[in-house]
């Protein structure tokens, strides 16, 4: 976007007065505009946010009474099998949406970046019309292609004599459906994400590369990759805070069982297991837990990520 | 994108496979959405035909018929219209607000406060919705529209980007020409600063109007009867009436994605440019 740099025409200023003092107004202002970003953030984001440590530690009923119980819910987690479930279901999930959309993402930003593409700006919007799309209206329609009778895909497929496949009913297959899901919805934002980082390195730099003899792979190898490490870092980071908290993908593929994402919870996340315990069974109390032992597992992940990522320079 | 490279030079050619990957990408992208409109508009028997059928049927007044008599869905329309709207242009204004006096207005404990603002970004909030739900009983906002709107305002991302164009955009010797002329500081905001920075605060509320648009998680949670529920949330209710139509959920899918199309044709450039212009490199 081009921010205009004219100031605003004299006709809209008051007519030249006194400078006057700074009186008490003018010197509240500027508390008063940044106020209710943290009245807001204090009220719906970071009291809450506390609070989920706290009620974690009750028996806690919404209609009924609220029993200290210390760390009972957490021990109890501990030797629940659908907690350990769906954690494996989450972290499976997060890996096979995570890495083909960075790579694809890497990929497109790389050709995209080309100084004599045309169409630039058409292929640049149709990568990010997925991303206008609702993620529910998102999983109604994939559900339907990768259908198990009379999906798309299954069609395709059993036209070079593959049996059908049941990608709701599967543990891998729906693992592997709300993937492609995430893919689909995310991979045209972080190729644009890319291609803003990549637009900063001088063009000189990829002309020069290329009179010398480098390739489209060895200009993405060694130009493309390590100028956009900031951004991959990043991009890592918010995926996987993303990835982790994926919720409604989950509970709209599987229609006949919702909260448990099936029959045999095959693709129930932690956020659908922590809906499911406190929305659905009403135990405000073990959902606050299981919120804790996310944001744990979030903030662990996040910082692997980042120690890995901050590596990707040294084989250079 | 001007270059100085000689157009002749065969070395920095666009190869046909560039364009075969992005056609492929592009289709990729637009699929779903055409394929929504298929079935949108087909009856259950073709929708379900081996091979399917790829071109639209003349279905599509039946099923949206069908649509509004299950669930209030032109009234959910105008709630996701009430609630993205107002959120898009609170974010606008109010994250501009905020921008301006960390970007341009001296204050004790500034750089602590914006400090603050930026570290916020790494709570994960999504994880503490038992206790924001407890919040919105105790406030009484439980199935209404606000609980949706108000949280909805604050952004820190927003506060960070703001501050960055207004920043780049708008000179200390501007701000001290106007406080000359007796401006105060309300005046430079709304005379001055908003007017110069208005494009990034208007592709900053078009993120967080897209963004509640589709919102699930949190109104499903704290929405409960039909006549408050927002688009999205009315699509998992036609879900759930699965056995009356095959086609129910994704006309309603298809009525609810429609206008984020039209205004993604409109000012999609512009969301484009938004991305690009970098700040949202983080």
């Amino acid at each position: 976007m081009t921010a205009t740099l004219t100031p605003a025409p004299t006709a809209a200023l008051p007519p030249p007065a006194a400078p006057k003092a700074r009186g008490l107004g003018e010197r509240l202002a500027p508390y008063a505009y940044i106020a209710p970003f943290f009245v807001i953030f204090g009220v719906f984001g970071l009291f809450p946010f506390a609070f989920t440590f706290y009620v974690a530690l009750f028996d806690w009923n919404p209609i009924g009474d609220q029993v200290f119980i210390g760390v009972d819910n957490f021990t109890r987690m501990f030797g629940d099998p659908r907690f350990w479930n769906a954690t494996g279901n989450t972290l499976s999930i997060w890996v096979l949406s995570t890495v083909p959309q960075l790579l694809l993402a890497l990929v497109l930003a790389h050709v995209l970046n080309h100084a004599r593409l045309r169409f630039a700006l058409f292929f640049r919007m149709a990568v990010l019309v997925p991303y206008i799309t609702s993620v529910a209206a998102t999983a109604i329609v994939f559900v339907q292609l990768f259908d198990r009778d009379y999906g798309l895909l299954n069609w395709l497929l059993g036209l070079v004599g593959v049996e059908p496949v049941d990608f709701v009913q599967s543990t891998w297959g729906s693992h592997v459906l709300i993937a492609t899901m995430v893919t689909w919805r995310w991979f045209g934002y972080t190729t644009l994400l890319y291609l803003a980082s990549l637009q900063a390195v001088p063009r000189s730099v990829f002309e020069a590369a290329a009179i010398d003899g480098a390739g489209s792979w060895q200009r993405f190898r060694h130009i493309t990759i390590p100028s956009l490490r900031p951004v991959i870092i990043f991009t890592v980071v918010t995926s996987t805070i993303g990835g982790l908290q994926i919720f409604t993908e989950p509970l709209l593929i599987a229609s006949g069982a919702p909260l448990t994402c099936g029959a045999v919870r095959q693709c129930q996340t932690l956020t659908l297991f922590l809906y499911e315990q406190g929305f659905g069974q009403f135990e405000f109390g073990y959902g606050s837990a299981i919120g804790v032992a996310l944001f744990v597992m979030v903030v662990a992940i996040a910082a692997i990520n980042y120690l890995l990522s901050t590596r990707i320079k040294a084989d250079r | 994108m001007t270059t100085t490279a000689p157009r002749h030079r065969p070395i920095d050619r666009v190869r046909w496979w560039t364009y075969l990957l992005l056609s492929v990408a592009t289709a990729a992208c637009l699929f779903p959405l055409y394929w929504m409109f298929i079935v949108a508009t087909s009856d259950t028997a073709t929708a379900t035909e081996m091979p399917p059928e790829v071109v639209p049927g003349d279905n599509f007044f039946h099923l949206a018929g069908l649509v509004l008599d299950t669930v209030p869905f032109v009234q959910s329309l105008l709630n996701s219209l009430a609630v993205a709207t107002t959120i898009g242009v609170g974010q606008a204004v109010l994250c501009s607000l905020a921008g301006f006096a960390f970007a341009k207005l001296r204050f004790r404990g500034r750089n602590v406060l914006f400090l603050v603002v930026v570290l916020t970004m790494t709570v994960p909030t999504q994880l503490s919705v038992i206790p924001q739900y407890l919040i919105m009983s105790e406030l009484g906002w439980v199935d209404t529209l606000q609980a949706l709107i108000v949280p909805g305002l604050a952004s820190a991302f927003g506060i960070f980007w703001m501050r960055q164009h207004i920043s780049a955009t708008i000179s200390d010797e501007l701000m001290q020409a106007a406080r000359i002329d007796g401006a105060s500081t309300g005046q430079v905001f709304w005379r001055i600063a908003f007017p110069i920075v208005r494009p990034a605060a208007f592709v900053l509320g078009l993120f967080g109007f897209v963004t509640a648009w589709n919102d699930f998680l949190w109104p499903f949670i704290v929405l409960k009867s039909p006549e408050r529920y927002t688009a999205q949330i009315a699509i998992k209710a036609l879900q759930n009436s699965y056995d009356v139509d095959l086609g129910l959920a994704m006309s309603g899918s298809f009525l609810a994605t429609i206008p984020l199309v039209v205004l993604f044709v409109i000012v999609g450039r512009r969301m484009v440019a938004g991305i690009l212009d970098g700040a949202f490199k983080g």
